[in-house]
């Protein structure tokens, strides 16, 4: 069951000359964890900024679920379904306490103050901020600081979690708790989850990658396969997991390898199996 | 360095004063500036320099800290002081002099009314982090909302600048490094020299600032924030037996100020 | 020349305090001119803490610091001529842009030296040539440029100083990958053309293992490894210990090494890998 679908969507920033999405159509699936993956200006944010209504298409339309990102009149509902993370930790963190700013959204929302408390509880034991509910924010890691913004939006109880470069500003540390959460949101608790990143590796574990470039999708598939089409990658200034990388060179040279085992330890027993022949 | 300077200073802790709702001390602190105000003669003054003392002592702020607090504040209270002692007529305390005995007495208490004007203030905000400053400020000032006096706003946003207090004098000191890094000099110069070399570090820091509130603003949007119609809040302020007697504390201690002006004491 | 001399550094913060905690103790090490050093250490490791010391943005709790034989906390005009010999830029250097036009703000060191016009022109030019920032771009307004040309900027902004050392906090963080390609690029150029000695914090180990001769490893405080790529990446598992990543080919070939092929000790990147894999190929094919 689809539940964001992108109907030939035209975007154009206000002032530019190029159009930032250049028809766009796109399904999502629920339940999916959908990585999109793009150089600078490929369009990625922008398609990001239409699922929750930030930016509305200058033609063809953006459905969540049965809700035109359009109508102004159910924007509250549209956002209380999809919930954003931005790239800045530190500029979607609004309070001086971990529990007040997760509380922030379903405050918002004119939730019973004991729903309210129940949500934020739930919300910081799943990722793991729990213990650490009374501390300032800045105080904080980059990495927790974005897993405090993941819960603020899970408290609205959202289907969907957008995230627009999560880990751009974080230390590996922090882009792994980043991932490792959003991949349990999905796996656990069947929440949709698009990632926009240009980190090859955090695509890895998604159920599928869409590549974008100039405003279209040039690609669109499950990763393993998405990645195997070498030249389209490089033309498109990406870089490609040493896997998919290592399996090409080695089938260049007469290798009978699948370029589609992605992960390491598959990656490593095809090549050995090759080798013992 | 910049981060040492400790803004809200609020000391964390778990006295009775702390527990008080928030609102409970507000009007509290209230009623005893206006009680300070009434303040005319020597009883008076040694009544509220002892209740300010107990206070003190009820919420754990020591002397120390009151003085700390009070530091930037002596050129004022010392200019206060030497203006009464000056000026005041009356007898001198010895004859031809221009120091009148009416002038020390007067200098006196308005030192008093300072220092005890600023420690009842500083109890406040010591007891009370600022969170709950605010949001106890909020619904005090809930009814001036239907004179459309945009209090919610007021109040969101002082909280919403003590969120960012931390995070931009952290950004400041990392504009500075590196602008020192490229020879940029903040010490030495004229007065004018040194104002021109702040330029490369303001104008990042508004660059930034203005980046951050466009960026806070959509976040903020992303996560249904429609101004303060419909908002509930997670921790409800609940007043408590204790609040009630406080404030009957502090309606007594007016009430006491303005029979000892009629008295004149 | 400006070989680096550190002895015995020790940076304390909030000395005196109840919240005293030592940054970095027991740094003993010498950068010789020239070299390529890469600086890596998880978050909160002091790895950030020593780059400032090299310019004199810190002074040591104890110990010293010397650059061309010089000690650089000697007085106050050392603190600050060791500024121009040791270019320092700062993790996302681009939010210290701060003149009406690029060209005025790369100008900003070489003024700050007290040069002559014709000297800053030529710095300028010079180091907007190393960076990739084009002649056009130089009246524009700095807040007009994309991310990564805002980026290339500042580090201009850096080598306009001409420092015999260019320290670079994670020149890359941020950028999409061709964006990172084209720093590392210019980086490595101005160290060829210049002779110049480059220490690069980074967190990205495909890039250390691919550019850099010396690796020092930050644990704690503490220098915990220094060496070639090959000595440090052949302890991967005590990098991964202490929090580390290790770059895709180690990693892989760990991997394959588990599963019992007789690779070589000391993979770090894509083309040993590739070489071993086809020379065991050969074998097994003979």
């Amino acid at each position: 069951m689809s539940i964001i679908k992108f109907e030939n969507v035209h975007f154009t920033y206000p002032g530019d000359q190029m159009e930032s999405l250049c028809g766009v159509d796109l399904e999502i699936q629920a339940g999916s964890f959908v990585a999109v993956l793009g150089h600078n200006g490929s369009g990625k944010s922008t398609l990001a900024k239409h699922m929750n209504g930030i930016l509305v298409p200058n033609e063809g339309r953006v459905l969540v679920k049965d809700i035109d990102s359009a109508d102004e009149s159910r924007l509250i509902e549209l956002r209380r379904k999809v919930g954003m993370v931005f790239q800045n930790p530190d500029n979607q963190i609004v309070a001086n306490v971990v529990e007040d700013d997760v509380a922030f959204a379903p405050e918002n929302l004119g939730i019973e103050p004991k729903e309210i408390r129940r949500r934020v509880d739930e919300a910081l034991k799943l990722v793991g901020m729990y213990e650490l509910r009374r501390h300032a924010p800045h105080l904080l890691s980059g990495g927790q600081k974005q897993r405090v913004a993941i819960a603020g939006v899970i408290a609205m109880e959202p289907e969907i979690i957008v995230l627009d470069e999560p880990t751009a500003m974080l230390d590996p540390l922090g882009r792994e708790e980043v991932i490792s959460t959003v991949t349990r949101l999905c796996r656990d608790k069947g929440m949709t989850v698009v990632l926009i990143t240009h980190h090859m590796d955090e695509c890895v574990g998604a159920d599928r990658l869409i590549v974008m470039s100039n405003g279209n999708i040039a690609a669109d598939g499950k990763p393993a396969e998405v990645f195997a089409d070498m030249e389209l990658m490089e033309r498109e200034g990406l870089t490609v997991p040493e896997t998919t990388r290592l399996l090409y060179d080695l089938k260049q040279r007469g290798m009978d390898v699948p370029l589609t085992a992605l992960d390491v330890d598959s990656c490593a027993r095809e090549i050995v199996r090759q080798l013992r022949g | 360095m910049l981060k040492d300077i400790t803004l809200g200073q609020f000391f964390p802790g778990d006295t009775i004063a702390h527990r008080l709702d928030p609102r409970t001390k507000l009007l509290m602190v209230t009623l005893y500036i206006v009680a300070l105000f009434q303040a005319k003669g020597w009883v008076s003054y040694g009544i509220l320099t002892v209740v300010t003392l107990s206070c003190m002592r009820v919420s754990h702020i020591s002397l120390k800290n009151i003085f700390k607090g009070l530091k930037p504040m002596i050129f004022i209270i010392s200019l206060t002081a030497l203006l009464n002692i000056f000026y005041t007529d009356g007898t001198p305390i010895v004859p031809g002099w221009i120091i009148t005995w009416e002038g020390i007495a007067r200098a006196i208490q308005m030192v008093l009314r300072i220092v005890l004007l600023i420690t009842g203030t500083f109890l406040l905000t010591y007891t009370t982090s600022p969170i709950a400053l605010t949001d106890g400020l909020e619904i005090l000032l809930g009814p001036l909302k239907k004179l459309k006096l945009p209090i919610h706003e007021m109040t969101i946003m002082m909280s919403m600048a003590l969120r960012f207090i931390p995070t931009l004098i952290e950004e400041t000191d990392k504009i500075m490094s590196a602008q020192k890094a490229r020879g940029a000099d903040f010490e030495t110069g004229s007065l004018m020299d040194r104002a021109r070399a702040l330029l490369p570090v303001l104008v990042p820091l508004f660059v930034s600032a203005f980046r951050r509130a466009d960026e806070l603003a959509i976040a903020m949007e992303s996560r249904c924030y429609h101004g303060g119609e419909g908002r509930t809040r997670m921790k409800q302020l609940t007043m408590a037996g204790r609040d009630y007697i406080a404030l009957l504390f502090g309606m007594l201690l007016l009430a006491g100020m303005i029979y000892l002006k009629r008295l004149g004491i | 020349m400006a070989e680096i001399i550190v002895q015995k550094l020790r940076h304390i913060y909030s000395a005196g305090t109840p919240f005293e905690v030592a940054a970095i103790e027991d740094i003993d090490l010498v950068i010789p001119q020239g070299q390529l050093v890469a600086v890596i250490g998880h978050t909160g490791s002091g790895k950030s803490t020593f780059i400032q010391h090299l310019n004199a943005l810190l002074s040591p709790s104890s110990g010293k610091v010397s650059c061309g034989g010089k000690d650089i906390n000697e007085s106050k005009i050392s603190r600050r001529d060791v500024k121009s010999q040791v270019g320092l830029v700062f993790q996302y250097p681009e939010y210290q842009l701060f003149e009406e036009t690029v060209y005025k703000d790369i100008a900003f060191g070489p003024k700050n030296m007290k040069l002559s016009e014709e000297e800053i022109d030529q710095r300028v030019r010079e180091a907007a040539g190393f960076t990739g920032v084009d002649e056009e771009l130089l009246d524009k307004s700095p807040l007009e440029l994309s991310g990564g040309q805002k980026r290339r900027v500042a580090i201009a902004g850096v080598i306009a100083m001409r420092p015999g050392v260019l320290i670079l906090d994670e020149p890359t963080a941020g950028l999409d990958p061709a964006g990172c390609r084209q720093i590392m690029e210019n980086i490595c150029t101005y160290r060829e053309k210049t002779g110049a000695t480059v220490i690069i914090v980074s967190h990205n180990m495909d890039d250390v293992a691919r550019i850099a001769e010396r690796i020092i490893v930050f644990s704690h405080g503490r220098i915990v490894m220094d060496g070639t790529a090959r000595e440090v990446f052949s302890r991967a598992e005590e990098l991964v210990e202490i929090g580390l990543d290790v770059p895709h080919a180690t990693e892989l070939a760990l991997a394959l090494k588990k599963q019992g092929l007789p690779l070589p000790e000391g993979i770090y990147t894509h083309e040993q890998l590739l070489s071993s894999l086809l020379e065991l190929k050969g074998v097994a094919s003979c």
